[in-house]
């Protein structure tokens, strides 16, 4: 009985784990790969062998190849869908098996519609986030052979329009589709259904398999252009949307911190904003860390390298409390930094004025010339002078060397 | 004619000291360095001498920064400068040390000084390639621009920066980088570095032998790197609150070369972190532990792997008696033991120890005041080769057991009885240890002038002695004393309120007399500080507070014959504004006490401070401030003297016996 309830809770452990790493369903998946891809390379080397055939048989035989070969590039890619690590984060626990079977569950979404907005939009800005460091490279290791999928290229003006997704009814402009969705329930009842809710584009995966869309650059002799030798295609209309603009377009937004980086993507400028300032860790090389375990570790590894002291310190260096003396005059912030003439000019001031001056109800002559005078005139009051060294300028200051 | 004067010439120039070479002449000077008079006045005798001893002097200590040309001039081959003395050292006056030094400097003390920032160090460090010292203690304005300065110095061997506060982790690592040479660091109170700067020393510098850091905010991150250091012999981690038992539990290698630890006041460690440490570090010679954790039985087994201890310190531990026994069984033999201020020290804890432990040196039991005849029997009996014993405030000690100490340990060099029962039959045992160079009787109410005079006439090499509120001392006794000791550095005879004239008189044959304190002996009037500043050449610090008879009188001899006066304390005196204008005359003057002397006007006193250009420290009474111009106190503040400001009313003197019993009243 123990047994089984263990053996039940382990299942649905399992089940649970589904999305995350399915080993069985994964061979699966592959070894009907293998035999579908086998069936294939028959079929291609009959082919070749039947040269010389009817013409139609031929063009029947092709649109066969190329539907099996959509399926399995499909079928791999929904088993290779289940390893991304990215989309694994993103699943939300009511569509368990992915965006592929979302539309089953339209019912559910429509339900928890604010709800799901709020996880698309955070797939948004977490794909917005992967791009940031890596959408031009992340990539370039795809290699998919070319004509395995559809390219699309946009045009300058629909890059670069600040809205995408307009309403058919009154105009009104949109950057996300869902946010149009939940603009257009204020048009009728029509449009209030869960079905016309839904993500539309998500019903077309599973009835009939669609070719994989890559997208290119506008600009012609760009890398991502697809007339380029090398051509490399765009993922989604973000990259192509954030290449452009950050490739071809002029750098519009500048760092309020530090106006010296400008940004032609706001996100970017957003980022940027979050750590400026911040990378106040400087190493002598030049490089910058916003932590400084991170910058003691970089000296630690590196010969010769050492801390850097910011320049505000060195800027605004306050030197010793002498200043406190000459409060009164302000001193322009270059002067600072060369502390000997301040200093010595700010002693000389009050060393020029008569000392005398600063309590005028002294009786005494100005002491100092009285006492250097070997004569002085307490010597009356010693009845041994004779022991007396007369004090002379060279050994003033040495009375006490040891 | 011509020819005859030449020759005349040539023999009278003619001298014996021009067949000995310079070296021979430099060893002869090596032996005058105990008065520094000496060298003085060997300089004076003839042009030659004069340019010998220019020659010969390696080390210098100014009082002024001002001459420094002059004096660099004259004295070429300075490799240690010391400008601890200087009230005001600024950027300028290092830019002429680097210019006048350049490679012959070798260390430097900035320790005391103030003004200066990291342009004079650059300069310092950029033009002196080969200094191996540099004292930066107290340099509390110093950030890290002045680190990094110092970072230039590539030679760099021993550097304190005792209390820098400015200094952060980047100065520190400027100096972790760029001075790999470093073996002696001291971060004492660098309360700006933490972890990162530390452990980036003990990444760079690899030689270090010696490292202090205490009161630093470090924890176990950089422990385990500086415990890694392959030479580190002296390691102090005193009052460091972020080290547990935890830093020392993942302590695997340890550090094989470790002598000295001292982690007094490390609060947050036990003995189960002390246990780790001692499988680690197996050479420890010496061990502070004081202000730790209770010194118990758990504790004292902790240490017992330590093979080759021979110091330990657990001065105000709470120590158990089963602690003392163990560490009584210990296997070493130790040389010194501090057990100062502990509470739960006993008869039998101590004796026990003792007997085991009888190759020691250095003994502390002060204000240990469980402890009795008996424990003192036991230590007189089983160490007889004590060296130092201080036992101030053993108040349960009877008198008759001070004979012990006279009748056993004949190789005492110090001893300290302060405020003890001991009386004229123990003074006169302890007369035969003749080895005493120190012996402090202060507040000893039984001695009396007879028992001195056993003293004075048995203890020839003694150094220092003080008779502080001892009261029945009387003139007879200094005079043996100052007859028998002519060795004398320091005598304390403040509040003996029956010591006059005579006994600074009969004191005045000392000529190495350096300290004086005559507090309160209200006999003592100008005549016999008169003969104390003729006799007594060498006079740095002297304290006649609150002997009423001293007036001007005594102070102008004062000014003409101790040149070498460096601290004065002449509160509630006679001395009138003559006497404080003689004394300024004093160039060597640093610190000056000046409370309750009716005889000063605001005039008098401006004038003196004005003339003494070397002042660094001045106490007066808070009514001179409101009454002097501020700008005279800013002047005198930027030539770099402190003004302490006191208001306490006037004192009158409380009748010693009836002083010590207040004091036991707080008891």
């Amino acid at each position: 009985m123990s047994d089984f309830q263990d053996e039940q809770i382990h299942g649905s452990h399992e089940s649970n784990n589904m999305q995350d790493f399915d080993t069985k369903a994964m061979l699966n998946n592959l070894s009907f790969l293998e035999q579908k891809i086998h069936q294939l390379q028959e079929m291609v080397h009959l082919i070749v062998r039947q040269r010389g055939q009817a013409d139609a048989i031929l063009v029947q035989q092709q649109q066969l190849i190329t539907a099996d070969l959509t399926s399995v590039i499909v079928q791999l890619i929904s088993t290779a869908g289940s390893l991304l690590p990215s989309l694994k984060t993103t699943l939300s626990s009511e569509n368990p098996i992915g965006q592929f079977v979302a539309n089953h569950h339209s019912a559910k979404v429509s339900d928890n519609n604010n709800n799901n907005n709020v996880v698309s939009h955070k797939i948004e800005d977490h794909s917005d986030h992967e791009m940031m460091k890596s959408d031009e490279d992340a990539d370039e290791g795809e290699n998919l052979p070319p004509g395995s999928y559809e390219i699309l290229q946009l045009e300058k003006e629909e890059i670069l329009a600040p809205h995408t997704h307009f309403c058919t009814i009154c105009g009104k402009g949109f950057k996300r589709d869902a946010n149009l969705r939940m603009h257009m329930r204020g048009h009728g009842d029509e449009y209030k259904t869960p079905a016309a809710l839904a993500k539309p584009n998500r019903e077309s995966i599973s009835d009939h398999p669609i070719l994989v869309k890559r997208y290119s650059c506008p600009y012609i002799g760009c890398k991502r252009n697809k007339d380029h030798k090398k051509f490399q295609p765009l993922k989604t209309i973000l990259c192509v949307k954030n290449h452009y603009k950050r490739t071809h377009c002029d750098k519009n937004y500048t760092c309020s911190r530090c106006n010296t980086k400008k940004f032609s993507v706001i996100a970017d400028l957003k980022t940027h904003e979050k750590h400026c300032g911040r990378d106040k860790w400087l190493c002598s090389c030049g490089t910058t860390f916003s932590r400084k375990d991170k910058l003691f570790g970089h000296i630690a590894l590196f010969q010769g390298h050492t801390p850097a002291i910011p320049v505000e310190e060195s800027k605004g260096f306050s030197g010793p409390p002498d200043r406190g003396q000459c409060s009164g005059v302000d001193q322009p912030e270059v002067n600072f930094k060369f502390d000997t003439p301040s200093t010595s000019a700010c002693r000389n001031v009050i060393m020029d004025d008569d000392p005398t001056s600063y309590f005028s109800p002294l009786d005494y002559e100005f002491p100092r010339s009285t006492f250097e005078d070997s004569e002085s005139s307490f010597s009356f009051m010693l009845s041994e002078s004779c022991d007396y060294l007369p004090k002379n300028g060279i050994y003033n200051g040495l009375n006490d060397m040891e | 004619m011509k020819k005859q004067k030449q020759q005349l010439v040539t023999e009278s120039s003619f001298s014996r000291f021009d067949l000995l070479c310079e070296e021979i002449v430099f060893a002869i000077l090596d032996f005058l360095e105990e008065n520094p008079l000496d060298k003085k006045s060997f300089s004076l005798v003839c042009r030659s001498f004069h340019a010998v001893e220019s020659r010969h002097r390696k080390l210098l200590k100014p009082l002024h920064s001002e001459h420094l040309t002059k004096v660099l001039h004259r004295y070429p081959s300075v490799s240690n400068l010391d400008l601890s003395l200087c009230p005001r050292v600024t950027d300028v006056s290092l830019s002429v040390i680097s210019v006048g030094c350049k490679e012959m400097l070798r260390s430097i003390n900035l320790s005391r000084s103030r003004f200066f920032s990291h342009v004079g160090l650059s300069d310092l460090a950029s033009n002196c390639r080969n200094l191996v010292e540099i004292d930066l203690s107290n340099a509390t304005e110093l950030k890290d621009l002045g680190a990094a300065a110092i970072a230039e110095a590539k030679n760099l061997e021993r550097l304190w920066l005792v209390r820098c506060k400015s200094i952060t982790d980047i100065g520190i690592g400027c100096i972790a980088v760029g001075c790999r040479k470093l073996r002696l660091l001291s971060l004492k109170w660098c309360l700006g570095v933490g972890d990162l700067g530390v452990g980036l020393i003990a990444i760079k510098c690899k030689d270090i032998r010696s490292l202090d850091l205490s009161h630093l905010p470090i924890t176990d991150k950089c422990l385990s790197q500086i415990l890694e250091l392959q030479h580190l012999e002296d390691l102090s981690l005193e009052g460091c609150f972020g080290i547990d038992d935890d830093s020392f539990a993942a302590l695997k290698l340890g550090c094989k070369s470790l002598e000295t630890l001292d982690m007094s006041s490390c609060q947050n460690v036990s003995h189960v972190g002390l246990s780790s440490l001692t499988t680690a570090a197996g050479c420890l010679r010496q061990l502070i532990l004081s202000y730790g954790s209770c010194v118990d039985l758990a504790l004292a087994d902790s240490l017992q792997k330590l093979y080759m201890l021979q110091s330990i310190k657990l001065d105000g531990c709470e120590v158990t008696c089963s602690g003392l026994k163990a560490i009584g069984n210990w296997c070493v033999s130790l040389r010194e033991l501090s057990l100062s201020k502990c509470v739960g020290v006993t008869d039998e804890g101590l004796s026990f120890l003792v007997t085991k432990h009888k190759e020691l040196r250095k003994l502390d039991v002060t204000c240990c005041r469980k402890i009795s005849h008996v424990s003192l029997a036991h230590i007189t009996n089983s160490c007889t080769s004590l060296i130092s014993l201080k036992m101030e405030s053993c108040s349960s000690i009877s008198a008759e057991a001070f004979v012990f100490i006279g009748q056993r340990c004949h190789f005492l060099e110090e001893l300290d009885l302060t405020d003890n029962e001991i009386d004229d039959e123990g003074l006169k045992s302890i007369s035969r240890c003749t080895k005493l160079s120190s012996l402090k009787l202060g507040i000893c109410l039984n001695i009396s002038g007879e028992g001195l005079i056993h003293i004075g006439v048995c203890l020839s090499k003694l150094k220092e002695i003080d008779l502080y509120r001892s009261a029945g001392i009387t003139d007879s006794s200094i005079w043996a004393i100052a007859r028998g000791c002519p060795g004398l550095e320091m005598i304390n005879i403040a509040y003996c309120k029956f010591i006059s004239d005579h006994s600074l008189m009969s004191l005045s044959t000392c000529s190495k007399l350096k300290i004086i304190e005559s507090r309160g002996c209200p006999l003592i009037t100008s005549l016999g500080l008169a003969a104390i500043a003729k006799g007594c050449r060498q006079i740095v610090k002297l304290d006649i507070k609150k002997c009423h008879n001293i007036d001007d009188a005594g102070m102008i001899p004062l000014a003409h014959f101790s040149q070498n006066l460096k601290q004065i304390n002449l509160s509630y005196t006679s001395v009138t504004e003559v006497g404080l204008l003689s004394l300024a005359s004093i160039s060597c003057l640093q610190s000056m006490t000046v409370l309750h002397v009716k005889g000063l006007t605001p005039g008098g006193v401006a004038a003196a401070l004005l003339t003494c250009s070397g002042l660094s420290k001045v106490k007066l009474h808070a009514s001179f401030k409101s009454v002097l111009p501020q700008l005279l106190f800013q002047h005198l503040e930027a030539r770099g003297c402190n003004f302490q400001w006191r208001d306490k009313t006037f004192q009158a003197e409380l009748d010693p016996m009836c002083w010590k019993l207040q004091l036991g009243d707080e008891d």
